[in-house]
């Protein structure tokens, strides 16, 4: 546990000092909704296209926090420094796992009420607690995912293809399933009722990805 | 902190070790034995394995023949436990860029749970000179200051088997002498391009195209 910490530690410092991952998401995502917002010549967008734009955005959005989550352990041999160390290989990836965690957090604290003013109405209001259970749910799912993505990725020359390559269609069951939760959120007639269904799928989703995860990633980075 | 080393248990011992990338072999046939306390320098040309044995002895490296063990523990199966007692300084710093050089320290400080890390850090911050730069990012230190900074990494834990790849690449002579004493009292691998370095050794292995070679002609 300690080694998580000190770890966690390394993670939110380094971003705190360079800036690198968060922001790129974030603007990333509002540009996004400013295309959508012309592209669509539509001022607001409901139902099922406006969750999907929610979640495309979103998704591609994480893509690019993925792509940087090992930069840093990759220069100068950074990693082969904590691969030195007695400690349980885990331990990396749990940090990871959950600095990118909030980073995703940190990206939706700007990129939602962007999409609201973007392309939503002001009457979407009542869609907000819904919408914060599925996006911690998510977010869960794509931290566990992509993590280990990127650890995988971390491996090879070709890190910048393999991770969109890999991680898109694994984290494709995450977007159907917001998609699916979110659409009856943003209904047109006000926010209907969550569907428990596909909040379950969400949570199955985070739990065998959070376990295949914890299963793998010491032999992952194995010589 | 640092474990009395046995002196039944040799330090590092290596039978027929290899080692391959792909189907190039980088280290094939190395034999050898190093006790507790002695100093083994490692000498070939470029591209010789040099680097490729250390990062084997470092636990980097899986072995792809033969056998290999750290103060008694069989690599790779027991590399958990050579970890806690090996210090490596290699050809890149292994350092943050974007965090200080105590940032730095302090990560693997803990890591390697050090006790008390703080004051540990600040010994050994002391020891290389490196004190008064030690609250700034690693990006602004020069070659040497990185490399200081490096060796003080891989004492730390006060490991008991340092590994040392060209520990004084970009050490200037008063460096080199500040670091000197923090490397001294272990057991050494040090890989070294200079043959006088072999002087000072109480084990020498040629190194040529991975595999022993006699120091006569290494680098013809």
């Amino acid at each position: 546990m300690s080694a998580v910490k000190a770890l966690l530690r390394k993670e939110l410092r380094l971003e705190l000092r360079t800036f690198e991952a968060i922001p790129a998401m974030t603007l990333f995502s509002i540009i996004t909704f400013v295309v959508f917002h012309f592209a669509l010549q539509q001022d607001t967008v409901e139902g099922s296209l406006a969750s999907g734009v929610l979640w495309v955005t979103l998704l591609f959005a994480s893509m690019l926090g993925t792509n940087r989550l090992f930069v840093a352990d990759t220069e100068d041999g950074a990693m082969d420094g904590l691969l030195l160390a007695p400690i349980d290989r885990t331990a990396l990836y749990v940090a990871k796992a959950i600095a990118f965690l909030t980073f995703l957090t940190a990206l939706e604290i700007v990129a939602v009420p962007a999409f609201y003013l973007l392309l939503l109405g002001p009457a979407a209001g009542d869609a907000i607690p819904g919408l914060l259970a599925i996006l911690a749910l998510a977010n869960l799912g794509i931290a566990a995912a992509g993590t280990l993505v990127a650890g995988l990725a971390t491996q090879t020359r070709s890190r910048d293809l393999l991770v969109p390559l890999l991680g898109l269609p694994l984290l494709l069951p995450v977007i159907i399933a917001a998609s699916k939760a979110t659409a009856p959120l943003f209904a047109a007639g006000g926010a209907e009722a969550l569907p428990g269904r596909w909040l379950a799928v969400l949570g199955l989703y985070d739990l065998v990805f959070g376990l295949l995860a914890l299963a793998v990633f010491d032999f992952l980075l194995e010589d | 902190m640092r474990q009395t080393p046995s002196k039944a248990v040799p330090a590092i011992e290596l039978h027929g070790l290899e080692r391959r990338y792909g189907d190039r072999p980088a280290l094939a046939g190395v034999t050898l034995t190093v006790q507790a306390g002695e100093t083994l320098v490692v000498l070939g040309p470029n591209g010789a394995g040099k680097s490729t044995l250390l990062r084997v002895l470092a636990t980097l490296l899986r072995p792809h023949g033969g056998t290999a063990s750290v103060l008694g523990h069989a690599l790779p199966k027991e590399a958990w436990a050579a970890r806690k007692r090996i210090g490596y300084v290699g050809h890149d710093s292994m350092l943050y860029r974007d965090l200080s050089g105590r940032e730095n320290l302090l990560l693997h400080a803990r890591l390697h749970r050090v006790d008390e890390p703080e004051a540990r850090v600040a010994e050994v911050l002391e020891a290389v000179g490196m004190s008064k730069r030690a609250g700034d990012t690693v990006h602004t230190y020069s070659r040497g200051m990185v490399q200081r900074t490096a060796v003080a990494r891989a004492v730390l834990h006060d490991p008991e088997v340092l590994l040392l790849d060209e520990p004084r690449a970009n050490l200037d002579p008063g460096a080199s002498e500040l670091v000197a004493p923090l490397l001294a009292g272990r057991t050494r691998v040090i890989t070294s391009h200079d043959p006088s370095d072999a002087d000072t050794a109480d084990v020498v292995l040629g190194l040529k195209a991975g595999r022993p070679h006699p120091l006569e002609g290494l680098y013809a």
